[in-house]
């Protein structure tokens, strides 16, 4: 029951954000989404995935995400200067991409399907075990995937200078 | 050790090629020269050793090293000294060295590192045709072969700034290039045929064959032999480039186009004598071609104003007088005129060239004359060459070239004798033209006919080239005396000394066979041995007197052709230009050496050319090659125009491209797993 | 029930939604937002089949996923930034200077 509640509120929130003209809504919405999510994951027997969910990315990345738009303070969307002569305006552009989608959406439902007939079990029923206690995630994480950890500290630390350097004002 | 008569020079040309330019001329001639006489000196040796061997197998050999060893083709670099061999190192270095002396002063007036440059080249010329003649094979022959004709355009394009130096050194490498396609291809049917290119070998596998009947293999082979021969020394049909060699300096024409290298063809066939033996299709061929050859350049000298290409003319109908012997199978005779030719003829144009030298560069005799008192050496020894070419006796000349024309005689070919008589008659006027109107006379200065007032510069050839000119003379007056024939109470020496090497020997010394091989041939083919028997022991009377009575006849028509020259240049200059008017057209052709350049252009050189311009190089260069190459460019640019359009520059098209991967990659697995649930039935 | 099956047509349509909003906004800030959406649509997916395995690994490799995305998210917008300097648009059809 609450599986849908928070699926419905979920999949209402991203169609909302793909189609706000305010930025600012949209990364408002997008924060409502995440709520969702990390209700599913609580669902799932993953407490740890749903406060890191909360934590990272609404509260910190989506943060971020608004900092920038209000910094660049575009209030609308473009015109259509660009959109005319756009090469995926083209009409052989456009079929192919109808054709991609319709391919996508295709794949998409026979794999659910696929995987439909061969799953019966409720995941509920499935025992949760001691998998997804914060100390079993700990102790894994320092011990079979200790390098990826460390990898991942060098990441964010690039990613850190990276933006730092690419944001930075030119000299004059 | 043999192998030092060829390392001299060698070392010699390495020393100049190297370090010449920085040596004095004195240097650098000076170790040319001394490479040289030491070669002599290791010829002597080489020669002294072989002398000590009696008998049938007279020779010295020596391996220097194995060469090509592979599979059956066992080709060792082996040299070896035989009678021979003997006669054509000894000649290629005593003269080489005369030669070489003769150039220090000649060539004194170039550059220094020009001097080096010509010296290098002579001696890298000089090691070369030594390789040539003391080679035991085929391909050692060939490397020297195809080496001396390197040196011969290296030498007569020497100095290059000049067209037509240039011009004429490629057409000698040229035409000697086609004889060599020839020759090689001799060759190798002559290993297809025997299995060996040694020529001991060959020699002893032909020997007991029977003559070769009709126009067989052996006959294609010793053909393309002698074609290749023919370009080399100057013979009908390849000799166009023997008198435009003589751009090349003086003495190089000395050396190079009259004592030694245009030799080469001659020695090959003496060498091969054996094999020669066996195809008489082709010695008729040899001795027809080596007549009509000496015929035609006889007349063709006639008429000639330049002094070097009286003798270049001169010296291709000497050597038509050589293949004529080879051809009769008067091997022997053949080398005996190639060894006394070499010295009147050096010694001639080593004079020309001191003619040349005093009147800084004037080589047209027209405008020549009165020389005799101005240069008083010259004239001497010019005068001994042209006597002893003319075949007067004693000089050397007349008994090679009349132990040719006996010969001849005596095989009953009468119409190869006759034509040989009518070149000797012009031999003689021609040569005696040349000497009256060079040295006699009124000096008939350049264009226009100055006369007196270049008198003053005249002065004679310095000492090294005086020396050089006086030891030619005698040589060419006493040389003839090893082969005074029998008819005349001499023992004919060379001629003995000669015949070891124009038979066979097997490895193993089977007497018997080469004793029935001799008997074999002295039933009569015009083999070496059975003329020797013919001459001096069957009806031996007969033939002297046969012999004395030839050489009779030859020294008048000797006599009468230098009274013709004398007549006409001396006695009534205007009688030779009103002949030369009423003959007109026949003086004209004779001028242009019956045409036989513009016809080899028109036949050969401009067809080939149009070929090469029109098509190879405009259809298959340009158009194929240049097409398939520069169209593969252009293909690539076109692909790449059409495939450069994927980069639109617009992130979104970037980003489409990547779904419509996703999409086949998701595809591809999801059709991975329908198969693998079908293989499990489910 | 809830079986496995709903997540992942959840995680699927989740997904659509992001790549729809990657091609069809005009407005860059709004495609890295779609991008986010993707990714936490494979999120929940890893969360979910680690569910049904029972194996902790699904939120070991959310817990990347969220660090990767957090540095990508980063630097895009740095980029972002600096990219408007140049031109004054947000509209990722106004950068297409790179091309043929």
């Amino acid at each position: 029951m609450l599986f849908y509640v928070f699926a419905a509120a979920t999949v209402g929130a991203s169609l909302l954000v793909i189609g706000q003209r305010n930025p600012v809504y949209s990364v408002m919405l997008l924060i409502a989404s995440f709520g969702g999510l990390a209700g599913l994951y609580v669902l799932l027997d993953a407490p740890f995935a749903a406060v890191t969910q909360i934590i990272i990315y609404a509260g910190a990345i989506m943060v971020l995400f608004l900092f920038v738009v209000m910094l660049l303070n575009v209030a609308k969307e473009d015109a259509e200067e660009h959109e005319r002569s756009h090469p995926l305006n083209a009409p052989g552009a456009r079929r192919l991409g109808a054709a991609l989608a319709v391919a996508f959406l295709v794949e998409m439902g026979w794999a659910v399907w696929h995987v439909s007939t061969r799953q019966s079990g409720a995941l509920s029923a499935v025992p949760a075990g001691d998998v997804s206690s914060v100390r079993q995630i700990g102790r894994v994480l320092f011990t079979d995937y200790a390098l990826p950890f460390e990898v991942t500290s060098i990441l964010i630390l690039v990613a850190l200078l990276g933006a730092i350097v690419l944001a930075r004002p030119k000299p004059r | 050790m043999i192998a030092l008569i060829p390392l001299f020079p060698f070392v010699g040309f390495l020393v100049n090629a190297f370090f010449g330019k920085r040596l004095r001329k004195s240097l650098s001639g000076g170790l040319a020269c001394a490479a040289m006489i030491a070669a002599f000196a290791a010829s002597v040796a080489a020669v002294w050793s072989m002398l000590a061997r009696p008998g049938e197998v007279r020779a010295v050999e020596q391996v220097v090293y194995t060469w090509i060893a592979s599979g059956e083709l066992d080709i060792p670099f082996a040299l070896r000294v035989d009678p021979l061999a003997a006669v054509m190192i000894l000649v290629v270095t005593g003269i080489g060295s005369l030669i070489h002396i003769y150039s220090t002063a000649y060539m004194h007036e170039e550059t220094d590192s020009e001097y080096a440059r010509y010296f290098s080249y002579l001696n890298l010329f000089a090691a070369f045709m030594l390789v040539l003649v003391l080679g035991t094979t085929f391909p050692v022959l060939f490397v020297g072969w195809e080496g001396v004709g390197l040196c011969s355009y290296l030498l007569i394009g020497f100095w290059y700034r000049k067209q037509s130096a240039i011009d004429a050194g490629k057409k000698a490498f040229v035409v000697n290039r086609i004889g060599d396609f020839a020759f090689l291809l001799g060759m190798l049917l002559l290993w297809t045929v025997f299995g060996t290119l040694d020529f001991q070998q060959i020699a002893a596998q032909v020997a007991p064959m029977p003559p070769e009947a009709g126009f067989g293999v052996l006959s294609v082979a010793t053909l393309l032999l002698f074609i290749g021969a023919t370009g080399k020394s100057a013979q009908i049909p390849l000799y166009t480039w023997l008198p435009d060699a003589m751009e090349g300096p003086t003495p190089v024409s000395a050396l190079i186009h009259a004592a030694t290298m245009v030799t080469a063809g001659v020695y090959m066939i003496g060498r091969n004598a054996e094999l020669f033996s066996h195809t008489p299709e082709t010695l008729l061929i040899v001795a027809a071609i080596g007549a009509v050859t000496a015929l035609m350049a006889g007349t063709i000298g006639l008429v000639q104003n330049d002094i070097k290409r009286v003798l270049a003319y001169s010296t291709v109908s000497q050597l038509g007088y050589m293949f004529l012997a080879m051809g009769m199978g008067a091997y022997a005779a053949g080398i005996f005129h190639l060894y006394t030719h070499a010295f009147f003829k050096a010694l001639l144009f080593l004079g020309s060239g001191a003619v040349i030298h005093a009147l800084a560069g004037e080589q047209d005799i027209r405008h020549m004359g009165g020389l005799k008192k101005g240069l008083p050496v010259t004239y001497w020894t010019f005068l001994i060459g042209a006597v002893a070419i003319a075949g007067v006796p004693p000089l050397a000349g007349f008994f090679s070239k009349d132990e040719i024309l006996f010969r001849t005689f005596a095989a009953g070919h009468w119409i190869f004798w006759s034509i040989g008589i009518v070149t000797s008659l012009l031999t003689a006027a021609y040569m005696f033209r040349l000497v009256f109107l060079t040295f006699h006379g009124e000096r008939r200065g350049p264009a226009g006919g100055h006369g007196a007032g270049t008198h003053a510069h005249l002065h004679d050839a310095p000492p090294a080239m005086a020396a050089v000119l006086v030891t030619l003379a005698v040589g060419s007056v006493l040389a003839g005396f090893v082969g005074v024939p029998a008819a005349l109470g001499g023992s004919n020496r060379i001629e003995h000394f000669l015949a070891p090497s124009f038979s066979a020997h097997g490895a193993v010394d089977d007497h018997g066979a080469a004793a029935s091989a001799d008997a074999a041939r002295a039933e009569g083919f015009g083999g070496e041995a059975g003329a020797i028997e013919a001459a001096e022991h069957g009806g031996a009377d007969d033939h002297a007197a046969l012999e004395r009575t030839l050489m009779l006849v030859s020294t008048v028509i000797a006599l009468l052709g230098i009274g013709l020259a004398y007549f006409f240049y001396m006695r009534r200059p205007q009688a030779a230009e009103a002949v030369a008017a009423r003959a007109g057209p026949l003086h004209r052709v004779l001028l242009h050496k019956y045409y036989v350049d513009e016809a080899y252009d028109a036949a050969v050189v401009q067809p080939i050319r149009r070929l090469s311009e029109r098509v190879l190089w405009r259809q298959v260069d340009a158009g194929l090659i240049d097409g398939a190459v520069n169209g593969t460019g252009d293909f690539v640019g076109a692909g790449s125009a059409v495939l450069r359009r994927l980069q639109t520059g617009s992130v979104r098209a970037y980003a489409a491209s990547i779904f419509l991967g996703v999409v086949l990659i998701i595809g591809y697995y999801l059709w991975r797993i329908v198969q693998v649930a079908a293989q499990r039935g489910v | 029930m809830i079986t496995l099956n709903h997540y992942l047509v959840l995680s699927a349509l989740l997904f659509t939604i992001g790549t729809a909003g990657v091609f069809l906004r005009r407005n860059v800030i709004t495609v890295l937002l779609s991008i986010e959406i993707m990714l936490n649509a494979v999120n929940l997916t890893f969360v979910a089949a680690g569910r049904q395995f029972a194996s902790v690994d699904g939120q070991i490799i959310v817990f990347f996923v969220m660090t990767v995305a957090a540095a990508e998210a980063a630097v895009g917008l740095a980029l972002i930034i600096a990219l408007f300097r140049h031109r004054e648009s947000l509209n990722p059809g106004a950068y297409a200077s790179l091309k043929w």
